[in-house]
């Protein structure tokens, strides 16, 4: 057996074994065996991904029928560069988070259930993956679900901390199970529309489907679905308290990951299974999905100024930067699809690198509000200093990848004639600039508290969380630099998306 | 207006599972009790199950299983063909196996008697009667099957529902059940941790928890 055939399938069936193991491997007393473990798995995940992405890349998009029952009838994995890129990120994030984050779990979780915990973790990668890597429509709802369920349990594992991450995950379970029932129902209209569900052939079939009324109630159903589930504008009720009762490590994972799967899940169906060449995506995109966009990039990040805890904070700052994304889908045009996805990956960057530095200080300090970011550059000088990096790349500083996002966005506008959109992202980045800014001079300029619980001496955050972090912050300033990789990559992915549903340049 | 209310009336099986739907949302969004939000969510659900069911279903079709016989005509004429009909469904847009549950047809009583049984989740009934009586149906079915990849020549008298819609609501019912599993274990865990499901309360308290005071005054009273 040929090991580079079965690739695609690999990241998957690992982690489907991997996870089991995980409760039945010894605990001792520090948790350190389940860790250990976790970590070498995701790393095999994402060395998988990453020779995935070079393969795709090299030799263009790979097919892998399960159980070798053909397409359309059996299952089909399809990687092609947009979720080559996806699947890069994710694992990659998953890789960066495992190594880091022990010392995190180990004072947010009782001991007894980090066993369950890195399990946990492991089937919701594996969901994350299975979405992006599959052909397969319904496929995508099974392993959506499979990675929601486990990150309900991971969320509600913050209740030793704070009991509101009880009821902040029973609302996200509420929300998200109504999204992904609303996509199965899109999926069931489609079916009926074109009688398939290989992702591929519902694209041709579509073309020629008599109901037409039907796919256009299966778009709408997806839409609200996945909405629901990547926090688009006014259906992300539950995400600020999610994250922010959710553990350190979990927030930091989920952020940088589960959102941006939802998010390439909208791509994927508006492009590539439905097309945009119908009259009623384009109306979609133009009406629907940008005015949605551009409502959640100033409203969230407005709110967000106004929040004192920090994770909170960048909750709501994620939901404005899937605005963004939803910004540059909703151009409609090739380089408003590359953007998208550029942003895509490089918002998992920062978010996953600000919420590891987070986590840092709520390990140390003790807590995770406004006030414990006081005086953080004197106490805390190297996550003090990632904060600081990431935070500038949210903002969308030159040398960092958030400039790469937004000018890639803001050329993405003019280039579709709408030089108004540009003007907006500028405005809205100018709110990112308040916020972070905030927080900037909370922790430069302030003096550390001398009173209160986040008093008294605090020593810097262990290596094991501060060398993943730091080479989050280095990818930051790395993708920043060499463009190379995410531009190119994107460009090419989005002209795939497009020439199959010949969108006008 | 005639065509109007027959439009409205052929498709009764997407009636029922609007209603049951706008049920559940209702349940789900208006009530406090987070037990009676989950049985509203399960009933959202369930009306997606029955969605799914019903357009499975052909008219005068019994349960895809092999009824004796098929199977070696079928196999008679291609070597090799494995699994159940599936692809019938999976490969060809025809219409008369997509929509045959709402075409008008002499048995749609029948017809309706099988949704209802697929709603309580069991296989739609093996009736070979229905099946005999409706030829015209069988008919339009056939070059479907033909089209399958058994070759042409086959010729069945028997006709099938569509099995992929009931194998993929069987993934979603389990998807379900374990949904509703952890939102109970959650349900639990807030109990213990509150010692209260109803929301305004769990509100309430965290409210009291944070400000020192509870800022809704009606939820603090009760």
């Amino acid at each position: 057996m040929n090991v580079i055939e079965q690739l695609p399938v690999i990241p998957v069936i690992a982690l489907l074994v991997a996870a089991p193991v995980t409760i039945l491997l010894p605990n001792g007393a520090t948790g350190r065996t389940p860790y250990l473990w976790a970590t070498l798995v995701s790393w095999a995940a994402f060395a998988a991904c990453v020779k995935l992405l070079a393969t795709v890349a090299e030799t263009g998009p790979v097919s892998y029928s399960i159980g070798d029952w053909a397409p359309p009838i059996g299952i089909e994995y399809r990687i092609d560069l947009a979720n080559a890129l996806v699947l890069t990120l994710v694992s990659g994030i998953a890789a960066l988070v495992a190594p880091f984050s022990l010392p995190s779990v180990r004072s947010e979780i009782d001991l007894r259930q980090i066993n369950l915990f890195y399990s946990a973790f492991l089937i919701c990668l594996l969901g994350l993956l299975g979405v992006t890597i599959t052909g397969d429509a319904f496929n995508v709802f099974v392993f959506l679900e499979i990675s929601s369920l486990s990150t309900y349990a991971l969320i509600a594992l913050g209740a030793r901390t704070d009991r509101r991450a009880l009821t902040a995950s029973f609302n996200y379970l509420i929300m998200g199970t109504i999204g992904a029932t609303f996509f199965v129902i899109g999926l069931g209209l489609l079916y009926q529309a074109t009688g398939t569900l290989n992702m591929a052939d519902i694209k041709i079939k579509a073309a020629d489907a008599a109901g037409i009324g039907m796919i256009e109630a299966g778009l709408a159903f997806i839409i609200v679905g996945i909405g629901l589930k990547a926090a688009m504008f006014p259906m992300h009720l539950w995400m600020p308290n999610a994250y922010a009762y959710a553990p350190s490590a979990v927030t930091a994972f989920i952020a940088a990951a589960s959102t941006k799967v939802a998010v390439y899940v909208i791509i994927r169906f508006v492009y590539s299974v439905i097309g945009s060449e119908f009259a009623f995506v384009q109306a979609a995109l133009t009406y629907i999905l940008m005015p949605l966009g551009i409502a959640g990039m100033f409203f969230a990040s407005l709110v967000a100024f106004f929040q004192a805890d920090v994770k909170r904070m960048l909750a709501y700052s994620s939901i404005g930067q899937i605005g963004y994304m939803l910004l540059g889908i909703g151009l409609a045009t090739k380089a408003g699809l590359a953007a998208s996805l550029v942003h895509l990956f490089n918002h998992g960057l920062m978010k996953g690198a600000l919420f590891m530095a987070v986590a840092c200080v709520a390990l140390r300090v003790g807590g995770r509000s406004v006030d414990a970011f006081r005086g953080l550059a004197r106490r805390m000088p190297f996550t003090a200093s990632a904060f600081i990096f990431s935070g500038l790349s949210l903002v969308g500083v030159p040398l960092t990848v958030g400039f790469i996002s937004k000018w890639t966005l803001v050329t993405a506008s003019f280039g579709a004639d709408k030089p108004w959109a540009a003007f907006l992202i500028v405005a809205s980045s100018l709110i990112a600039v308040a916020y972070v800014g905030r927080l900037i001079e909370i922790i430069l300029l302030r003096e550390a508290p001398t009173t209160g619980p986040f008093a008294g001496p605090v020593r810097e955050a262990p290596l094991s969380m501060l060398i993943p972090l730091w080479t989050l912050v280095a990818a930051n300033v790395y993708f920043g630099l060499d463009t190379d990789l995410t531009v190119n990559l994107a460009t090419r992915a989005a002209e795939a998306l497009v020439s199959v549903s010949g969108l006008p340049r | 207006m005639f065509s109007v209310l027959e439009f409205a009336v052929e498709r009764y099986n997407y009636w029922i599972v609007i209603i049951l739907m706008m049920t559940g949302l209702y349940t789900v969004i208006t009530r406090g009790n987070l037990i009676k939000k989950m049985i509203g969510l399960n009933l959202f659900q369930t009306s997606v199950f029955i969605f799914y069911i019903t357009i499975g279903k052909v008219s005068g079709g019994t349960a895809p299983i092999y009824v004796a016989g098929d199977m070696e005509k079928l196999a008679g004429v291609k070597e090799g063909a494995h699994g159940p009909p599936a692809s019938d469904g999976a490969s060809s847009d025809n219409e008369a196996s997509l929509h045959g549950s709402v075409q008008p047809t002499p048995n749609r009583l029948d017809g309706g008697a099988n949704v209802r049984d697929g709603a309580s989740l069991h296989e739609p009934p093996a009736d070979a009667n229905s099946a005999n009586t409706l030829n015209g149906s069988a008919a339009d079915s056939l070059p479907d099957i033909e089209g399958a990849p058994y070759g042409s020549g086959a010729v069945i008298d028997t006709v099938y529902s569509n099995p992929l819609p009931s194998v993929l609501i069987l993934t979603a019912i389990v998807v379900g059940i374990a949904t509703t599993a952890v939102g109970l274990a959650l349900a639990v865990r807030i109990r213990e941790a509150y010692g209260s499901i109803e929301e305004d309360e769990l509100l309430a308290a965290d409210d009291l928890a944070e400000f020192g005071a509870a800022t809704n005054s009606d939820g603090a009273a009760r």
